[in-house]
């Protein structure tokens, strides 16, 4: 009995404390809510004509071309740059680098909230919304289904990385017990959640596996899965840096000074890891090139285009990471972050979008409306990390 | 680490691998039953007539076949009809083209669906079912004849595509197009018996055709096969897409799935093992500081 009114008790003190914090608070006119709030406002219209109207009001897909942005960079870009997470919590929950403690925090939610708002923004995309649940629930399992594995470790990985933050919302929260329970159950979610990622960021490029005969080939390898699976690795840890600096810039009265003197230190590792995979990457697509036999497609329109993202943005920041790590460059390794980040954009655009059909005599970019909605869904989802930063401890191990 | 750990995440795997098992779903089936259409375009006049008749069975827009001048551009299906007969000036003179779903032995857009609403049928055709379907387009991406065409203008959008009258077949009838077609263009049957009359009339008639089947190969082989006179890429077909069935192509990726969720976590046990710098078990929270966190609170 007297158990019963300590839960009843409990329930309602959490409760009234998340209708307390739920209350904004700071000052109202910072440059981003000024930018932002009049960019959500507008996305939100904008979604109303596409439900009103169908997805033709206010996109330029096609039958040519039937996916667009919101696929394209929404979806397949934005999970591989929600790639840090699972690096991360691998590095530091199965190998046991404590040097990354300080940052897993504020990587788990960053992937975790990157899943739920580039996933979610799938429902935008998608027809016949009303159906979203069909590959979850029913007899309508589409088991030879690539999209519907994605599916399905999209979900249990939301689930994971949840997880996998918890035990910061049960601090947060004051609930010992929880926090301790999901406290021990870490390393197998982790573990579930870095073998899923494995699958999904692979599964990405297993979408467009059968779209052989529609993507240039010098976008289309049988072996795009491992290319978008390896180059998750490198997009996450350029995130996590680029993501990294911003917070330490915008939150810094959130970081206790230890811990931002050990961010450089962090950097430095990353900045090695985003190197080595991307030599990796990078002697793979050579590879591949050569054994396709691809010399006589470079000197076209498509191989320049090629070269810039091979080259360009993947290469050329291999180098800079490799060289500001060794000389120990914070500006070149932050410079590289960001063009790799590029890199990944191009190269995953390319596959979705710009190689996609490129035979056709009318070419897909997007309408902007497509553009602000994809910017709305990023407004929104960094509105949600301010949220949650400001009260949870996220960049503090404890309060 | 410990073996309970290893349990739950094993638990925990061993529900993703329920969901990815049997891809071989649409190997099972036997093409030897599958019904088909053959098209010999040496003996079509271009009169739309199936057109016609495939708008009219399916409650679709009725082209005005007599003024429209369709035919002088070539058409792609549309989300307005299921088929269309193109024109085309060859060596041999102009020659018509009816074009629709081909309706693939291993559709490529069936095993793209992730709620199975794009199926391939026992029987053979393939369709489209509505209450399953979540609008995601991937049959688009994936079909190698670009088939599957979707309202962009509705609220409320279908996939549209040919359906080989699945539902005139259920009632024992031929196809509408079939039933319209004037000069026996187009002809109703078991696909590999329209497989051996299509060979025969190349062999009875050497010289008139090309001695190929569109359809009988590409793609791994489809319910719709063509005769031409022509080479096939003077019509408008598409001649590079192999003999590959294109779900072959996502299969190896499909059939990793179950020994990456099983083989990477136990690989992963390993690897946290080996790590293990011998600190307490508690180490392993989410951002904990054994240094500043715990003991004060
Ligand atoms: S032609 Fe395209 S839509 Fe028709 S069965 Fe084959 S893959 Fe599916
Ligand atoms: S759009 Fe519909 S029919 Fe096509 S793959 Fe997606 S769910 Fe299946």
């Amino acid at each position: 009995m007297s158990n019963h009114t300590a839960v009843a008790s409990e329930t309602s003190r959490v409760f009234h404390f998340i209708l307390e914090e739920l209350k904004p608070r700071g000052p109202w006119l910072t440059p981003f809510n000024v930018i932002s709030i009049p960019i959500i406002l507008t996305g939100l219209v904008i979604l109303y004509f596409r439900f009103r109207y169908g997805l033709g009001a206010v996109t330029n897909l096609s039958q040519g071309h039937p996916w667009g942005l919101w696929m394209g960079f929404d979806v397949v870009t934005g999970v591989a740059l929600a790639g840090g997470a699972y690096v991360i919590t691998f590095a530091v929950y199965v190998m046991r680098v404590d040097k990354y403690q300080s940052i897993v925090r504020a990587t788990v939610l960053n992937g975790f909230l990157a899943y739920c708002f580039y996933g979610g923004a799938l429902l935008f995309d998608l027809g016949r919304p009303w159906h979203a649940m069909n590959p979850y629930i029913g007899n309508n399992f589409g088991y030879a289904s690539v999209l519907f594995l994605i599916c399905w470790h999209f979900a249990l990985y939301m689930v994971a990385a949840f997880v996998e933050f918890s035990p910061v919302i049960a601090e947060w929260l004051n609930l010992e017990k929880a926090r301790r329970f999901l406290k021990n159950i870490t390393l197998a979610t982790v573990i579930l959640g870095v073998t899923l990622s494995l699958l999904h960021q692979s599964g990405l490029g297993a979408l467009f596996l059968m779209a052989e005969p529609k993507i240039h080939p010098l976008w289309w390898s049988q072996f795009t899965p491992v290319l978008f699976f390896v180059s998750s690795i490198y997009a996450g840890l350029s995130m996590i840096i680029f993501e990294g600096t911003i917070s330490h810039k915008a939150f810094s009265h959130l970081i206790a000074p230890k811990n931002h003197h050990a961010f450089d230190d962090i950097v430095f590792g990353l900045a090695k890891g985003a190197a080595i995979t991307m030599f990796v990457y990078y002697v793979f697509k050579a590879l591949l090139f050569i054994h396709e036999k691809q010399w006589d497609l470079i000197n076209t329109v498509w191989g320049y285009w090629y070269l810039v993202e091979v080259i360009g943005f993947v290469l050329i920041p291999a180098f800079m990471f490799a060289f500001g790590h060794r000389h120990r460059s914070l500006n070149i390794i932050k410079t590289a972050a960001i063009m790799a980040l590029l890199g990944i954009v191009l190269n995953r655009l390319n596959v979705s979008i710009i190689a996609y059909g490129w035979y056709e005599a009318v070419r897909y970019y997007p309408s902007w409306q497509e553009i602000i909605v994809t910017l709305m869904v990023i407004c929104a989802e960094i509105w949600l990390f301010r949220w949650v930063v400001n009260r949870m401890p996220v960049f503090s191990a404890s309060h | 680490m410990d073996r309970r750990n290893f349990l739950k995440t094993t638990l925990a795997a061993g529900g993703g691998a329920l969901v990815s098992n049997d891809v071989r779903a649409l190997e099972l089936r036997h093409p030897e039953e599958f019904v088909g259409i053959l098209v010999d375009t040496t003996r079509c006049i271009g009169c739309r007539s199936c057109e016609v008749a495939c708008a009219e069975t399916h409650d679709m827009f009725v082209p005005d076949v007599l003024s429209d001048g369709a035919l002088a551009q070539p058409r792609k299906t549309s989300e307005r009809q299921y088929t269309i007969v193109n024109r085309f000036d060859t060596e041999k003179g102009e020659v018509f083209v009816k074009r629709q779903c081909m309706h693939c032995h291993q559709a490529a857009c069936a095993s793209a669906c992730p709620t199975e609403a794009m199926n391939k049928t026992l029987k053979g055709p393939v369709i489209w079912d509505g209450d399953k379907c979540i609008g995601c387009r991937f049959c688009m991406v994936s079909c190698p004849f670009d088939v599957p065409k979707f309202e962009y203008n509705e609220w409320n959008p279908k996939l549209v595509k040919c359906t080989m009258c699945f539902e005139r077949q259920a009632e024992g009838k031929k196809p509408a197009c079939v039933e319209a077609c004037p000069t026996d263009a187009l002809m109703f049957g078991i696909q590999v018996d329209n497989l051996e009359i299509a060979r025969h009339r190349i062999y009875a008639h050497p010289d008139k055709y090309v001695h190929q089947i569109y359809g009988e190969h590409e793609a791994g082989g489809t319910g719709w096969l063509y005769l031409s006179a022509v080479p096939f890429d003077q019509l408008g077909f598409r001649t590079d897409l192999g003999r590959t069935p294109y779900p072959e192509y996502t299969r190896e990726f499909l059939y990793a799935v179950p020994a990456i969720l099983f083989g990477v976590p136990a690989f992963l046990l390993a690897l946290n093992a080996l790590a293990d710098k011998g600190e307490p078990a508690e180490h392993s929270e989410l951002g904990f500081h054994p240094d500043e966190g715990g003991q004060q609170r």
